[in-house]
């Protein structure tokens, strides 16, 4: 039926241009030289003479990555950092979503309306929100001196705890939305019928609620993980120099080094770090769609 | 009162070989994979008949039923309407119309708008599309309810809509997926009449899908039994309850006790099966036609069992048995009674006095029945 | 639920929503204070709408904030067409050759870190610039592909879960009553959907307006968005103008989304009295 043809095919052929093709050409480079040209890399096949082609695969730029220390350790540490947030995330996110799904539905969609609301608002400028908060003469050490608390200012800002902070704030709204979709399905009554038979309110959270919304916490978990890793932003605001993100690497190889190659072997690490990650979401979606049907 | 599917039955086109069937049905199939929904099923639907195919949920009557309307491409097999080869016709095209079980009314449309949409799609003049659906409304006595939207209405209101709908187009077929199946037990039976009533004014062939038997056997003038993507018998209501062909269509249309049995004696005009489970003889005043002895199936109905607590006289077939349980529905009585055999058999009585004079559990009865009251099946 | 873990919830819900809302609050507190601090309270100017001023005056601010909003509305609506076609292909064509492609193509974008996608579209203009000679450098169009490519997934993963609920039975009886498919898409499945399709063009422009990375990696000169404005001012530390712009897009967005859940509240009684 070449109507349904038409209809997938301009969506299919946009993402195969923009998305796909991009990542062989990111693969490309990752194997070429870097040059002082425009663009900084050059090209990966060269014809020499009249008949022959000399393709040359640099693997430099990977033998770098893996062998110079603050590579391997930005990998270790993006790799740390996204799975502590994403955990962190579970913390909050979780009782906060269940708290929601149990809610009235009046509360509950204005709680859901309040839980949108910074989704909507710029993310940039709500994690800019936290160097007011956090830095020296920022609310937070204001009110700590004010109260006594403390006499010196902390130095909040520019440190690990800060870019935890600003992580978790900014993908809260990314856990809590699927956490609080798979909650909602929830069938309640099989925690009566769990209480009837004698188990205590915590068991039949531990044993029934629990296991029913593994699917939520993956799905949400993923939201969290995936992006976390390569997140850019909040190091770059929050964090000082020890909170080297994979995210940060990239950029700064890409704008301030120009080594165009060594950024994209970057990335293409990265990648491949994720995908397995990337088909975990996918299955874990399709299973939760089948489970619906 | 005579309806439409009333005089049709009366006519019986299906007994006669020179009439032309409306609806005809080749050797349709219907596989999913290596899944046969519908398999080689052939049918002939005469104008003005209800036929209402009738069966368990999975049997593939809605599949058939859709291959009708033009939703499935059979595997194989043709469909005819009106003479004319409809099978690769799209729903579009076709001079059919369906009504859904869910009613599918639009929800961002009111109910005139709902009404007038086929209409629209034929480019039936303004004034004569208002004219058309203000009458349709008023048959199904919805006139006062055109401007408003389908979440608006009863469930019961919702299903006229959907019927209006149908019908506002004046097709000579119609199809209907469960059309009761939501509505309570009160509404059901009022609609059923209601609908016979509608179809013998409109005089539209109906093709009905069910798994109710009770509505299957109100509605239609001729029933297609399915089971397991076949049609297992087709004939009128009381074809299929008097004389079913099969263990499975007497025990799917109402309740029925079934004997197994070896024939003793097989003659013309009459057989006799020797039971174990009844613990007897059954006489049967007719012939049927099975290899000497063959297992067969004595199938008497519940209604057709008479109960007492004094030995009958000069009854053909004659049992006893200790009450084991009754269930009391006003109207009637359903006793079920154990034999010494340990089988259970299931008899109704009417209640047709006001004083009931107490058969009771555990009470010692006598069942008997008519040597004309069951039917032998051999499958 | 008992009593006590009730009470549990109740402060994490306290807790959780005071986290996400007291920087917001803070922002728009302190785009009131007079001291250029920021977050020192100046009592004796303050409160203030000095800042207020200023910013609305700050061209590099506007120009980048129009160029935004261009890109914006460019890219929701281009999303809008591909998502559509992309998400009514995946829920209703259950077979085709590419199913799994464009599956995956559609849901990639979704957790991809942005970092890889800007790196990834920036390689391949130049790339393309090499080849055929367009785009001839990166500005404005080159930015609204990059977002278009990410935003069309989130409204294909929208169009896609609104019409797995949608019962095709009314697709069904729309062609059984006589109309062809192309009429049935338009006149019953899109008005019946476009709740749907509304939320993911807002959707793909909130995405756009406030993206970074992408932006940073396809843009080129004088195609400054508003946040790359935004991110080199704060990479400095705290701007008493970026406080008012954070009030002003806060106010922005809460009056559209109250006002959105009243009227469609008002909607649903409207619709309830009529009954």
């Amino acid at each position: 039926m070449t109507g349904r043809g038409l209809v997938v095919a301009l969506p299919f052929l946009w993402l195969l241009l923009f998305f796909v093709v991009p990542f062989v050409i990111v693969l490309k480079i990752s194997f070429s030289d870097i040059d002082l040209a425009i663009p900084p890399y050059k090209p990966l096949l060269e014809w020499i003479g009249k008949n022959s082609l000399a393709i040359k695969v640099n693997f430099n730029n990977y033998a770098f990555l893996f062998t110079d220390r603050l590579y391997v350790n930005a990998f270790l540490n993006s790799i740390k950092v996204a799975f502590i947030s994403t955990v962190l995330c579970f913390v909050i996110g979780y009782p906060m979503a269940y708290g929601i799904a149990r809610a009235k539905p009046a509360t509950r969609n204005v709680m859901l309306l309040l839980v949108i609301l910074p989704f909507w608002t710029s993310l940039l400028l709500r994690v800019y929100a936290w160097i007011g908060l956090l830095k020296a003469n920022g609310v937070v050490n204001n009110i700590l001196i004010w109260l006594g608390v403390i006499h010196e200012p902390l130095t909040l800002l520019y440190t690990p705890f800060a870019m935890y902070v600003g992580i978790v704030y900014s993908y809260l709204p990314f856990f809590i939305l699927p956490m609080y979709a798979n909650l909602e399905k929830m069938d309640w009554q099989l925690l009566e019928a769990a209480e009837d038979l004698g188990c205590r309110p915590w068991q039949a959270f531990y044993k029934i609620t629990l296991p029913l919304s593994r699917n939520g916490i993956l799905a949400g978990s993923m939201l969290v993980f995936i992006p976390a890793v390569g997140e850019f932003v909040i190091p770059a605001l929050l964090g000082g120099p020890n909170a080297l993100m994979i995210g940060r690497v990239l950029w700064d190889e890409f704008f301030s080094n120009r080594a165009w190659p060594v950024a994209s072997a970057v990335a293409i690490l990265l990648l491949i770090l994720l995908v397995p990650f990337m088909m975990w979401y996918q299955s874990v979606q399709a299973r939760e769609s089948a489970g619906a049907r | 009162m005579t309806t439409s599917s009333g005089a049709v039955v009366k006519a019986q086109p299906w007994n006669d070989p020179t009439a032309r069937p409306y609806v005809q049905v080749e050797h349709i199939t219907k596989a999913f994979g290596d899944f046969k929904a519908v398999d080689d099923v052939s049918l002939k639907i005469y104008q003005g008949e209800i036929f209402c195919l009738l069966g368990a949920s999975g049997c593939g009557k809605t599949t058939l039923l859709r291959m009708m309307g033009g939703f499935e491409t059979p595997t194989s097999g043709k469909i005819f309407i009106d003479g004319e080869d409809m099978t690769s016709v799209p729903p579009y095209e076709r001079p059919v119309n369906m009504m859904f079980q869910s009613y599918a009314l639009f929800p961002h449309m009111n109910v005139e708008q709902n009404v007038a949409f086929g209409l629209k799609q034929d480019r039936v003049p303004k004034p004569e599309i208002q004219e058309r659906v203000a009458t349709m409304l008023d048959l199904v006595k919805l006139g006062d309810f055109a401007k408003r939207k389908p979440h608006q209405l009863s469930g019961g209101q919702r299903q006229r809509v959907a019927l209006a709908r149908s019908l506002v187009k004046r097709p000579k077929l119609l199809l209907l997926d469960e059309p009761l199946g939501a509505l309570d037990k009160k509404l059901r039976e009022h609609t059923q009449f209601e609908l016979i009533s509608l179809q013998d004014k409109l005089g539209v062939t109906f093709v009905v899908v069910t798994h109710d038997q009770e509505e299957a056997m109100t509605l239609a003038s001729r029933i297609g039994v399915m089971n397991h993507g076949e049609i297992v018998q087709a004939g009128t209501p009381s074809e299929i309850y008097e004389f079913p062909n099969s263990k499975f269509v007497a025990d799917f249309v109402g309740s029925v006790n079934m004997f197994e049995g070896k024939l003793i004696e097989d003659e013309p005009e009459y057989v006799r099966i020797g039971s174990e489970e009844l613990g007897g003889t059954i006489y049967v005043s007719h012939g049927i036609s099975a290899p000497p002895e063959a297992i067969v199936w004595a199938a008497v109905r519940p209604e057709k069992i008479f109960m007492s607590t004094e030995p009958p006289e000069g009854a053909d077939n004659v049992v006893r048995g200790a009450v084991q349980d009754i269930a009391y529905l006003g109207d009637l009585s359903i006793y079920l009674v154990k034999l010494p055999t340990g089988k259970v058999v299931r008899v109704t009585q009417p209640n047709t006095s006001r004083h009931a004079e107490a058969i009771t559990w555990d009470q010692q009865v006598y069942l008997s029945w008519d040597a004309t009251s069951p039917v032998v099946v051999t499958r | 639920m008992n009593y006590r873990s009730s009470y549990f919830i109740l402060t994490c819900l306290g807790f959780g929503f005071a986290f996400l809302y007291v920087p917001i609050l803070s922002m728009v507190v302190f785009s009131f204070n007079a001291s250029r601090l920021v977050t020192v309270w100046d009592a004796v100017n303050s409160p203030t709408l000095k800042w207020y001023y200023s910013l609305l005056n700050n061209e590099e601010i506007l120009d980048a904030a129009w160029i935004s909003l261009k890109v914006a509305v460019i890219n929701a609506s281009g999303s809008v067409i591909l998502g559509t076609l992309a998400g009514f292909g995946l829920a209703r064509f259950s077979q085709f050759r590419g199913r799994f492609t464009l599956n995956a193509m559609t849901t990639a974008p979704l957790v991809m870190p942005e970092v890889i996608t800007g790196l990834s579209l920036l390689l391949l203009f130049v790339a393309l610039e090499q080849l055929v000679g367009w785009p001839a450098g990166r500005g404005i169009t080159t930015m609204t592909i990059g977002h278009m490519t990410f935003s069309m997934a989130y409204v294909t993963v929208i169009v896609n879960s609104r019409l797995a609920t949608f019962d095709t039975a009314l697709e069904e009886a729309a062609m059984d009553l006589g109309a062809r498919p192309l009429k049935v898409f338009f006149v019953i499945t899109l008005p019946i959907i476009f709740p749907a399709i509304l939320s993911g063009w807002l959707l793909a422009f909130t995405l756009s307006w406030d993206d970074l990375v992408i932006s940073s990696f396809t843009s080129g000169p004088g195609s400054s968005t508003l946040p790359m404005v935004v991110f080199s001012k704060v990479r400095l530390g705290v701007s008493p103008e970026i406080n008012v712009l954070a009030t002003i897009t806060i106010t922005v967005v809460t009056v559209m989304i109250v006002g959105v859940s009243l009227w469609m509240a008002r909607a649903a009684k409207l619709d309830k009295a009529a009954a």
